[in-house]
């Protein structure tokens, strides 16, 4: 059994309550345990705020966000598409975690996160979009 | 620095910000800054300003994490930058953080960055 809803929003900041209000939507519907929730609206808000920066700096573009539900086992598939410059973001190489406070940098902490909380992240670039899909079980850890 | 980093450049007033609430309480010259709510891309930059403002003259700078919910990148940069700022007065002290909340600051490092208790 499987579902899948999209929707197709301008790339900005501001539109982040809006495209987490429509995954919460779906996880609830799917009975998502909280704690799962809110590690997949942390890698959802990462990748959406990403986009919203970088992916049309300084013109304004859409982004896609589709999520797909499968049961048994129970799991998502969140898929973010754009049209902006290609953009891989698991090529970036992850912060040092163990570094001082004085030593460390903040760039890469969001990507960090969304690999160490995600089963699985998929990107590839295809007729000019970004295709960055987000892996996830909805039970156990 | 070659591609995308993940920053923040967004502004917002406390007034339009419905999801987090800042409440800051002086006691003597320390602050305590009871926060309740998500603090993400779009809360941080308020709370960046709120902590900013208050720790000019503060000596202790005490945050009451029992309400959060949620912190995404943007807030861990705010609460890095607070804690570079008070550092020499002895940093900055997370009370009461949640098991979620934990999590992300041990997956992140920052549980050995910060004071939490």
């Amino acid at each position: 059994v499987k579902t899948m809803n999209e929707i197709e929003i301008k790339a900005l900041t501001e539109n982040l309550p809006k495209v987490l209000a429509f995954v919460d939507e779906q996880l609830e519907a799917a009975g998502c345990p909280r704690k799962i929730k809110i590690q997949i609206d942390i890698a959802v808000e990462e990748i959406f705020v990403n986009i919203a920066h970088y992916a049309y700096n300084p013109e304004i573009g859409t982004a896609t966000v589709r999520i797909e539900v499968m049961n048994e086992p129970s799991m998502v598939d969140i898929t973010f598409i754009d049209g902006g410059v290609p953009y891989d973001p698991l090529a970036r190489e992850d912060p040092d975690v163990t570094l001082s406070a004085e030593e460390r940098r903040i760039g890469g902490l969001g990507i960090f996160m969304v690999k160490k909380s995600m089963d699985d992240i998929e990107y590839k670039y295809l007729d000019g979009h970004n295709i960055l899909t987000l892996k996830k079980a909805l039970t156990g850890k | 620095m070659t591609g995308r980093p993940f920053m923040v450049t967004v502004s917002l007033t406390r007034e339009e910000n419905k999801d987090m609430d800042i409440r800051m309480e002086n006691i003597n010259d320390s602050i305590k800054v009871i926060l309740k709510g998500r603090i993400d891309t779009t809360t941080s930059p308020a709370l960046e300003q709120k902590l900013k403002s208050g720790m000019q003259q503060c000596s202790d700078l005490i945050l009451d994490f029992a309400g959060v919910e949620y912190i995404s990148s943007a807030g861990l940069r705010v609460l890095l930058s607070a804690h570079k700022f008070m550092i020499k007065k002895g940093g900055l002290k997370l009370i009461n953080v949640s098991d979620d909340i934990s999590e992300i600051l041990e997956v992140t490092g920052f549980n050995d960055i910060l004071n939490i208790e």
